[in-house]
């Protein structure tokens, strides 16, 4: 390269999480609340929906859609924290020295985890049978006129070793062991970049690596069972086999937005002077491969459903595409996460320039919060849903609560793991 | 003098020389033909201020063309010359189509894209290869500069450039 002279970046830098910062976030945060007040009080009010009698005496009740939107954010905003954990662990497995000033960025989401964890286990207790129809015990029983044949087939799944239709432990005890082991790989990794800072050496590296390789085949395995836990359970009738992928894909174009974003952020604090357009471009690369990838999977499970035309597979895309509350962000959802990253992004001068890349990320969170929307709410609200006060509100809650906690985390150590071996190879990355 | 036939040659043993060779040489106004190298230099096309390629622009058309060729050819088959219900959809199913469009794009790309790079890179089947130093295959990095592109300066000025920026042998040769 042309400049090979000394370097003298400022390793010790700190994100100062300012007051004004913080004031920013917080405002954010209170309009959201307001416009979930106003979502939940319209709900309330608005009697239009209330049709008794229909699904076997079941009403609709205003707080089920609340239900729904707990549970997305809690989906959506959990898998952006975990990304940012496995895109940490898969630069160590990789060898990769580009990412090197970025890692605390990534590592920085994982600090929501415990949260998200929390708030899972708790919204499934709240909402229960508000939003997972497995969770009815007269599914299991026989007498019960009632009984699915189907849900109590896969009824193990869910409450082994227990009887179906009481405490669904095995699901519980997934939901819990993949939390704690999420938050258990997060905390070591952070130890370990803690101790490097310290002692120095590559013992720490070749240390991370190994975590990282036992963290990757563990989320190998969680993410997959999570997906079909926390997600695909609601339309229980229904499976796919390759919705795992498909969450995680989603899940991974949102984590690497929120790392772009991040980045671009703090770069237009004044942080992180060693990282330049070519590692904006290694980003923006990923997000636009990953987008690619997420409309491979969302494009291979629809078009093996539409083609066969089975219709116990048929009806979740007919729930849909036929529904006139979500058959428009079918198409919504292809064109935000699809169309616009796929154009927008294919030049490299796109990839490389923080104006493009801050409105494809932003818009892509949007885009993957769509999505997760359309996973979760037609199963649970059925024409009762759609995107309103509620949904927004909740959204900017979750995304501004989720700012806090991950600038917060960030700004307790250094944003540069300044003993990682590989910090100089990251000065020279040149693409 | 002619163009493209009289050449003096630097040869370089070490890249980072090399790469700082070719800094200074452009540095005191003499024009670079080309710099020959056994292996890919990194950063060799910057120092020599090579614009962008425009090859991604000849792969976006050429995908365009595909996946236009594919929806036209499917639409046109299924729909007027020989309509065909299959699975219970539409004649004109566009999900179906998807696939075919996806791999049309994906060959016509990369076909156009080789087929571009040959034509610009003069790599027909038939075409003369021009050495100018064997040792380019082996171990040396050759920088060439065609005399007829340099006439305002003196070629043994040119030369003492070449031998004072880090050159082991400064060389000419022409060609037919």
């Amino acid at each position: 390269m042309a400049h090979h002279g000394e370097h003298h970046y400022n390793l010790e830098q700190r994100f100062d999480f300012t007051a004004a910062t913080k004031k920013s976030i917080m405002t954010v945060l209170v309009i959201g609340a307001i416009l979930l007040g106003i979502g939940i009080v319209l709900a309330m009010t608005g009697g239009h929906h209330e049709e008794a009698g229909e699904a076997g005496g079941h009403a609709f009740h205003w707080y089920e859609r609340l239900y729904a939107n707990l549970w997305i954010n809690n989906v959506f905003f959990t898998g952006i924290a975990i990304v940012g954990v496995f895109f940490f662990a898969i630069q160590f497995a990789a060898q990769a020295g580009w990412s090197t000033p970025l890692l605390r960025v990534m590592l920085s989401f994982g600090n929501w985890l415990p949260i998200a964890g929390l708030l899972m286990i708790a919204t499934f207790f709240l909402a229960n049978h508000d939003l997972f129809h497995w969770t009815h015990a007269y599914l299991f029983d026989q007498n019960d006129p009632q009984y699915d044949k189907i849900i109590d087939g896969k009824g193990a799944f869910f409450y082994w070793p227990m009887e179906k239709g009481t405490f669904p432990v095995f699901y519980i005890a997934r939901m819990v062991l993949f939390f704690g082991f999420w938050v258990l790989f997060f905390n070591k990794f952070k130890k370990i970049s803690d101790q490097e800072d310290q002692l120095g050496g590559t013992s720490h590296w070749f240390k991370m690596r190994s975590w990282s390789a036992y963290f990757l085949v563990f989320f190998a395995v969680s993410s997959s069972i999570s997906a079909w836990d926390w997600v695909m359970s609601i339309d229980t009738h229904w499976f796919s086999t390759l919705f795992g992928w498909y969450v995680f894909a989603s899940w991974f174009v949102s984590g690497l937005s929120a790392i772009t974003l991040l980045t671009i952020f703090l770069k237009g604090r004044g942080y992180l002077e060693m990282v330049n357009e070519n590692h904006v471009h290694d980003l923006g690369k990923f997000v636009f491969g990953f987008s690619i990838f997420w409309t491979y999977l969302w494009f291979s499970q629809f078009l093996l459903i539409y083609y066969a035309n089975i219709p116990e597979e048929s009806v979740y895309f007919i729930e849909r595409l036929s529904s006139d509350v979500y058959g428009g962000f079918i198409f919504v959802n292809l064109g935000l996460n699809f169309f616009l990253p796929f154009l927008v992004l294919m030049t490299r001068d796109s990839k490389r320039h923080g104006v493009f890349l801050k409105l494809v990320c932003t818009i892509l969170l949007v885009g993957h919060w769509v999505d997760f929307f359309l996973m979760i709410q037609p199963g649970t609200l059925g024409h009762n849903g759609g995107i309103g006060f509620m949904e927004v509100g909740m959204f900017l809650v979750y995304g501004s609560a989720v700012a806090l906690v991950v600038l917060g985390g960030l700004a307790k150590k250094n944003l540069i793991a300044k003993n990682h071996p590989m910090l100089e190879e990251s000065y020279h990355h040149h693409i | 003098m002619e163009k493209d036939t009289h050449f003096i040659l630097g040869v370089y043993d070490d890249e980072d020389v090399l790469l700082h060779a070719v800094e200074k040489v452009r540095g005191s106004g003499v024009k670079i033909h080309e710099v020959y190298s056994p292996y890919p230099v990194h950063g060799l096309e910057h120092v020599l201020g090579y614009k962008r390629s425009r090859l991604p622009i000849a792969a976006f058309l050429f995908g365009l063309l595909g996946t236009s060729l594919a929806l036209t050819m499917q639409f046109y088959m299924m729909r007027f010359d020989w309509p065909m219900i299959i699975g219970g959809k539409d004649y004109a199913a566009f999900p179906d189509f998807i696939p075919v469009s996806f791999e049309m794009t994906v060959l016509l790309a990369a076909f156009g894209m080789v087929g571009v790079f040959m034509v610009s890179s003069n790599l027909k089947p038939w075409a003369q290869p021009r050495i100018f130093d064997l040792r380019s295959t082996d171990d040396k990095h050759i920088m060439a500069i065609d005399i007829a592109n340099n006439s305002a300066m003196d070629v043994e000025k040119i030369k003492e450039i070449l031998a004072s920026s880090g050159a082991t042998e400064v060389n000419k040769k022409s060609f037919e």
